[in-house]
């Protein structure tokens, strides 16, 4: 007796725990359960609906469980079982029947179950055949993401870094790649994820209901810093959009103070140039992210430190502290050439 | 000791045929006999106490993989230690303990189930443990020596290619691989012999315990499985050693094609670790229930097809790697199927326990929270079979969490209801009850503590295998709670090693049969004598302790003056002829030495194959070398 | 018969253990000491470079044996573009860098020096432009073309993706449409 509440109340108490931290506290920035696109609005009401039907099962698996714990319940005829170890015909033929009832109910269960997960599956599939789709290349590499913007023009196509605006309401298709090793796009507000392998290209589309930030993260293992891959989607009306990628098609902005011409210089004749490209200057190294318009990205290091000086301070001194084991180089700068260094780059809109 | 000699029959001269008996299995003295044990108790033990070391060393990494992310930003890890760890944590559970554990569970006991006096190559079966050992020893030297693996598990290419991870910590790992399923696959051949041809006389296969049955799919599964994951590790190692290409994408290799092998493999690996486990539940509730199981047949055709369909859905691993459609459709069908086979095991358990008189004991606690946690475990695991729920749970806490109670609901729990329920046959004592019910409850709280938040952090967006998070991303506290329950989980197995050593010494004297349960081990004495029976036992039944006294019999004219047991034919299990097991042997230690040094060296060194293959040669001529023409059995 | 096992296992642990090596430490963070010798690693005569040095070079590359940074100094030759004149290794408009005869010295100092001064005839001079310990970590790859690193520190082979795998992306295109 005991017992069997005890594991009914464990029961109820985990339904209701788990129903009250999922509506609860959600918190949106990269969450599966707040979907901000039609993608992840259906997995979100698929996700719900196995929710509550699973949780029914389980329940009511649990209730009999529970039950079987209780002396009334034992054997239909109470048959003097410690002799026989069996119970009579009848309440055999009734035990059979009843299991051979749960299997079909879960049979057919299961079959609604499929269905309704290939119906979800094939209606996200539909938005490859939306008009006008915005093509997006997102290459995996360890530890940050490229993001090339493929707008059949040559001229105008975009390369930056770790973060990708997007129009709200028009579809998206990101063409996945990898420089390296298998990384995974995934933002979760706006669709599931989908693996970036080397020597191959997969796509995934996705679209986005409102504008906001969405927040993504590597989601497979991709090494030492797989933890600092992060990602933000930012999803924006059409005009706002279509002005920030006009801004991004220009080349850098030229240095105006004293002390952005001198970080400038001090950037041209440090290391930086081998790995970093500047669009409009002499730097154009292919290994690192882009910079060109650098100071409004939100984050540094993939995202691992919001983009204030401060923390590019830190980052370029000592970036094996903040990110162990990254490829960006420990360089030497100088006290007084780190402050013009930092005016420049963050000067880089 | 002598509880079953009322049915011996008055010809047989109980005394000398004891005494002869002990002579012909007694074991050799000594270190260097201590190193040749064949019996199959010994070799259990053997098995089941490195895989307990095993999960201790596994436990402590997951102690330290939940304190590194008990808060954001947290330092008491770097990213090369935290990768380190928990990939052998990963591996220490799947290959060294899990598998393991199931094996040496199973070498103790099929040989007293079958009603036989030991497996069927009881040197094979030494050798086996010493490649398993081997294989623990490989490892952990690695661990020791800063050069534990770090690429993960599954050592996905090509993040475990030459390139990305230098050194020799992922040869350790792929090298170790082929230890264990050399082990594997050296028990799963003795086992599904032994099984087949060496069961008591009457023992027909539909009369076989469900344990039984449960150990011979498993066996089988290895047969088929564990090929596909000597491949993947192969290549593997063949690309790190000496430059191939078979799955380095820069040379036209295919890393997919690794991940379809090494899944191919890995998605049986769980059945594997499983399915016995579910053997296990059957024989506790039919012993501590009290009745016989409901819907037996079902059992045994949805274990088939467990273990057919086991084969059919490794995809469900791959579904984020832009898969055709059509084919996603049918591995969730196939994925989904599971749950109906599984699900009617459940049914059958519950409606014993229904239907039964139970008798709540340590291990039917462990059975009730088997059902409670392998239930939800498989439900979730009916959501990521669905193709749009995995993509955005794959690679998420929610996969942690699930597997962790599939895993651990599926076979832990039962592993210790089974061994609560087996330690006064192995020992002679039952442990401390009341410990036991402090154990399993501490156990599922923390479980439940550490687990269930899983579910919703991986909802919530936190990725697998990130050795750390920031702050402000909702998943603080989840994550606290988690450790602790972590913590609480330790605690549960600090009370279990404590009901262990005080059971051995305080523990009530069981006697054979303390359960009064219904198959042939409890019939031998606890523990066991090495040659199992004095008399091997006949069946005329499914449940033979169970049957009236007229009906249970002994085989008797068997030699007792050597190692004899009767085979027997395979559907009926009618006598067929005598078979003399071989005796205690060192050269299985000799072989397993020579083989492990090609295998060892063959990291560094190309040539040692050659070497290794030379000097195992050797060792296995000794092994076989005829020592006595084979006398004719007289009868 | 338990604490046989014990002391057996225990036995043989200790045994693996103390045989066992270190070089799969990764040294992620470059220590102030590594930093300090940036300069003339070789002490070579400015006259004859590289040629019979005095004294003889003393100054030992700390990342020789380690695995982790050959890996590194191999990820980059191919960053700083070192592939560009010597190739893989085999030479293209710089000599090849696999060889028995070094105009230069082939001692790690030497190489590092090479690296860090430049030579005539198109060699330039990496000194102040990329940090020292990446000179060592491409000095120990170096070494290791020639097989002057222990087999087991070394990679049988590159795995970086060469530029233009294009066949197969052109492959993967046309599936996905």
């Amino acid at each position: 007796m005991k017992t069997t509440t005890r594991v009914a109340k464990v029961s109820a108490a985990t339904c209701t725990a788990f129903t009250l931290l999922l509506t609860s506290c959600i918190y949106n920035r990269q969450s599966a359960i707040d979907p901000a696109g039609p993608q992840s609005g259906r997995i979100d009401t698929l996700w719900w609906s196995f929710f509550w039907l699973l949780g029914a099962i389980f329940l009511i698996v649990m209730v009999l469980t529970a039950m079987t714990l209780t002396r009334q319940h034992r054997g239909f005829e109470q048959e003097p079982l410690e002799a026989l170890h069996k119970a009579s015909e009848k309440t055999e033929a009734r035990l059979r029947s009843v299991i051979t009832g749960a299997t079909i109910v879960s049979i057919v269960i299961l079959f609604v179950l499929i269905v309704a997960s290939t119906v979800t599956g094939k209606a996200n599939s539909e938005l490859q055949n939306k008009k006008n789709p915005l093509t997006i290349q997102v290459t995996g590499t360890q530890w940050w993401w490229q993001i090339e913007y493929k707008m059949g023009d040559p001229t105008r196509s975009l390369v930056t870094a770790n973060e990708i605006h997007i129009p709200v309401g028009r579809p998206i298709q990101i063409r996945g790649a990898s420089n390296d090793v298998i990384h995974s796009f995934w933002v979760p507000n706006l669709n599931g994820k989908r693996d970036l392998i080397p020597s191959r290209i997969t796509t995934e589309w996705l679209e986005a209901d409102h504008p906001g930030a969405y927040r993504g993260q590597c989601a497979e293992f991709c090494g030492l810093q797989h933890a600092h891959m992060a990602l933000w989607v930012i999803a924006e009306p059409e005009d706002k959009f279509n002005a920030w990628l006009e801004a991004q098609l220009q080349p850098a902005a030229s240095p105006r103070t004293p002390e952005e011409i001198k970080g400038e210089q001090v950037f041209m004749n440090h290391a930086c140039i081998y790995c970093h490209a500047i669009e409009g200057t002499p730097a154009a190294g292919q290994s690192g992210p882009d910079l060109t318009h650098f100071g409004s990205r939100r984050g540094i290091a993939a995202n691992t430190l919001p983009n204030t000086m401060g923390n590019l301070a830190g980052w370029i001194l000592d970036p094996q502290t903040i990110k162990p084991g990254n490829h960006m180089a420990t360089i030497e700068v100088s006290s007084g050439d780190l402050q013009p260094l930092l005016e420049y780059l963050e000067s880089l809109k | 000791m002598r509880a079953s000699q009322d049915i011996y029959p008055q010809s047989v001269d109980v005394e000398r045929d004891v005494e002869q008996l002990r002579n012909s299995w007694r074991h050799p003295r000594g270190v260097l006999g201590w190193l040749s044990f064949t019996t199959h108790q010994a070799i259990g033990t053997r098995y089941i106490v490195t895989a307990f070391i095993m999960l201790l060393a596994g436990g402590i990494e997951a102690l330290m993989i939940r304190t590194q992310l008990m808060r954001a930003n947290n330092g008491y890890l770097g990213p090369e230690r935290y990768n380190q760890i928990f990939t052998t944590h990963g591996t220490t559970m799947m290959f060294l303990f899990a598998v393991p554990v199931m094996e040496g569970m199973a070498i103790y006991l099929v040989p007293l189930m079958c009603g036989t006096r030991n497996v069927a190559f009881p040197r094979l079966n030494a050798f086996g443990y010493w490649m398993y050992l081997f294989g623990v020893l490989f490892l952990y030297w690695g661990v020791f020596t800063n050069t534990a693996p770090d690429v993960g598990w599954f050592a996905y290419p090509p993040l475990s290619g030459p390139q990305y991870t230098p050194g020799k910590s992922t040869d350790f790992w792929a090298q170790m691989i082929t230890f264990t399923e050399v082990s594997a696959l050296c028990v799963a051949a003795e086992i599904i012999a032994t099984i087949s041809k060496m069961r008591a006389p009457g023992m027909s296969l539909n009369r076989m315990p469900l344990y039984i049955w449960s150990i011979l799919i498993q066996s089988w599964m290895i047969i088929f499985a564990m090929p596909a994951i000597v491949l993947a590790s192969s290549y593997l190692l063949s690309d790190r050693t000496v430059g191939t290409h078979f799955v380095n994408p820069a040379e036209g290799g295919d890393p997919l094609l690794y991940q379809h092998i090494f899944w191919f493999f890995g998605h049986p690996e769980v059945y594997i670790i499983f399915i016995p486990a579910l053997g296990f539940v059957s024989a506790i509730v039919v012993a501590h229930a009290r009745r016989e199981i409901v819907g037996y047949t079902a059992m045994v055709l949805a274990q088939i097809a467990n273990g057919f369909i086991a084969f059919g859905l490794w995809v469900h691993h791959m579904f984020a790697t832009d898969l055709p459609q059509i084919g996603e459709a049918y591995f969730t069908a196939s994925s989904m199927m599971i749950a109906v086979t599984s699900g009617v095991q459940i049914f059958c358990w519950i409606a014993t326990l229904w239907s039964g008189r139970p008798r709540m004991t340590t291990a039917l606690h462990f059975v009730y929270g088997f059902i409670a946690i392998f239930v939800l475990g498989g439900l979730t695991g009916v959501m990521l079979a669905a193709v749009p729920l995995d993509l955005q749970a794959h690679d998420t806490y929610f996969v942690v969490a699930h597997f962790h109670y599939v895993l651990i609901g599926g076979a832990l729990f039962p592993l210790f209801g089974a061994f609560y329920h087996w330690h006064p046959k192995f020992t002679g004592r039952l442990m401390n009850e009341t410990l036991g019910r402090a154990n399993f409850w501490v156990l599922f709280a923390g479980f439940n503590l550490t687990f269930f938040p899983m579910h919703i952090l991986g909802l919530k967006g936190m990725p697998r295998r990130i050795y750390t998070y920031p702050p402000g991303m909702g998943w603080d506290g989840l994550n606290l709670l988690a450790t602790v329950g972590a913590w609480i989980i330790a605690a549960g197995g600090i009370l279990f090693i404590v009901n262990f050593l005080w059971s051995r010494k305080n523990g009530e004297v069981a006697g054979n049969n303390p359960w009064d349960a219904d198959s042939l081990e409890w019939a031998a004495s606890s523990p066991p004598a090495n040659y199992n029976f004095e008399y091997l036992p006949a069946v005329t039944s499914r449940y033979p302790l169970w049957a009236p006294r007229e009906q249970r019999g002994v085989v008797t004219g068997l030699a007792t003056d050597r190692r004899e047991a009767l085979v027997t034919t395979l559907m009926d299990a009618e006598p067929h002829h005598r078979y003399i097991l071989p005796g205690s042997s060192i050269w299985p230690l000799i072989s397993a030495i020579c083989v492990t040094i090609g295998f060892a060296g063959s990291v560094f060194n190309g040539w040692y194959i050659t070497w290794g293959a030379i000097i195992s040669g050797l060792a296995f001529i000794g092994w076989f070398w005829p020592k006595r023409p084979l006398e004719p059995a007289h009868d | 018969m338990k604490l046989t096992t014990v002391r057996n296992a225990s036995g043989l642990a200790i045994c693996f253990v103390v045989i066992a090596c270190q070089r799969q430490h990764q040294d992620i963070r470059p220590s102030p000491t590594q930093l300090a010798i940036y300069g003339d690693a070789a002490k070579e005569d400015a006259l004859r470079p590289g040629g019979p040095v005095s004294p003889q070079p003393t100054v030992n590359n700390p990342y020789n044996a380690s695995a982790y940074d050959i890996s590194e100094g191999q990820r980059l030759y191919n960053w700083y573009n070192c592939s560009g004149c010597h190739a893989n290794g085999g030479g293209g408009i710089g000599p090849p860098l696999i060889k028995q005869h070094w105009i230069y010295g082939g001692e790690p100092a030497n190489i590092f020096d090479t690296i860090v001064k430049g030579r005539p005839n198109g060699m330039p001079a990496w000194g102040g432009r990329i940090p020292e310990y990446q000179v060592w970590e491409i000095v120990a790859y170096i070494r290791s073309m020639n097989g002057e690193q222990p087999r087991s520190a070394t990679a049988s082979r590159a795995d970086m993706i060469q530029p233009s795998p294009q066949t197969l992306v052109n492959r993967t295109n046309d599936q996905t449409k």
